[in-house]
């Protein structure tokens, strides 16, 4: 997968938040194999000083990281949080969210449209949680955006995909643009659907970080996104109405 | 002077944005800085003062999804 020039093996990239221990983190990426991981930016307290512990952990794992915007509701928080990330972290990724709604998280496509044009006119590469309306994905790549985040469910839902007639629909209609869904994900068979219906990249964080076991859930949700990857180049079959013997009836006994 | 960090009234001697940084006790941390909603560059800290009433935001690296 190539996204803003960027050659990665991996394509899942997966969050870091609500894991049970730092160490378990840790460990779950690296089992993942993601080459990207999610961050964000909170209020740090002069005497804790949490975030330094955090980052320090991040850096050692040698992966690439795409800050977000998560929790923004404003065209205007969502700049400022991105400019503050481009310094904090030193990319200019940034996984763009504006917020509109609280109960699920759905995207606000008017401010993320605007946020987006302002941002990649100030030179970031915007990687844009979205909803699978095709209008707005092209207003998106209008405005500068080079890689497209449909929601493949609300976020840390764990539905799996909850449209994918139109995930489908945005993948026949942006065949050249590079796409992840992102959100959504509870099974590494919903992953692998993501996968097998010809996205780039899947893009999850609760479906790991909330498993009994996070750390083999990561595998999982490796394997998955691959075999769905193997599946979508391997050209699968229609589906049929009825049945279609797989033995041939050729040669059979007791037929006359 | 009193100005808002992170939401919490703080009352503070310095009258520029890098020296109020040290006395909060950031020091040499990794943290991004807006004032009044608008990002403050770590080049710029210098240069920014900050007014009674002020509110500053301070954040640094978590965990996201």
């Amino acid at each position: 997968m190539k996204v803003y020039g960027i050659d990665l093996a991996s394509r899942l990239l997966l969050g870091t938040a609500q894991y049970p221990s730092p160490a378990i983190l840790a460990d779950a990426v690296r089992e993942s194999g993601a080459e990207v991981v999610t961050v964000s930016l909170r209020r740090e307290s002069g005497r804790e000083r949490a975030g330094q512990d955090f980052w320090r952990l991040i850096s050692e794992l040698g992966v690439r990281v795409l800050p977000n915007t998560a929790g923004c509701h404003t065209v205007k928080e969502a700049v400022a949080t991105a400019q503050m990330a481009r310094e904090v972290f030193g990319t200019s990724w940034i996984k763009l969210e504006v917020i509109g709604d609280h109960e699920t998280l759905q995207p606000d496509v008017f401010g993320l449209v605007e946020a987006a044009g302002v941002l990649a006119r100030d030179g970031f590469e915007v990687f844009p949680y979205t909803t699978d309306d095709l209008g707005v994905g092209e207003r998106l790549l209008e405005v500068g955006c080079k890689v497209l985040m449909p929601w493949g469910a609300p976020i840390g839902s764990a539905r799996g995909l909850a449209n994918p007639y139109a995930l489908r629909s945005y993948r026949a209609r942006f065949k050249d643009t590079p796409l992840i869904v992102d959100a959504g994900m509870g099974l590494p068979s919903h992953a692998a659907q993501a996968m097998e219906l010809g996205y780039d990249g899947v893009l999850l964080n609760t479906a790991v970080a909330k498993a009994g076991d996070p750390v083999n859930m990561a595998r999982a949700f490796r394997h998955g996104i691959e075999a769905g990857r193997a599946a979508f180049l391997a050209d699968p079959m229609e589906q049929r109405d009825m049945a279609s013997p797989s033995t041939p009836v050729f040669g059979m006994a007791f037929r006359t | 002077m009193n100005i808002v960090v992170n939401g919490q009234s703080r009352d503070i001697a310095a009258g520029r944005l890098d020296q109020a940084l040290d006395e909060l006790g950031y020091g040499d941390a990794v943290v991004a800085t807006a004032v009044n909603g608008d990002f403050v560059r770590v080049i710029e800290r210098a240069d920014r003062t900050l007014a009674e009433g002020d509110k500053l935001e301070v954040l640094a690296p978590m965990q996201g999804g």
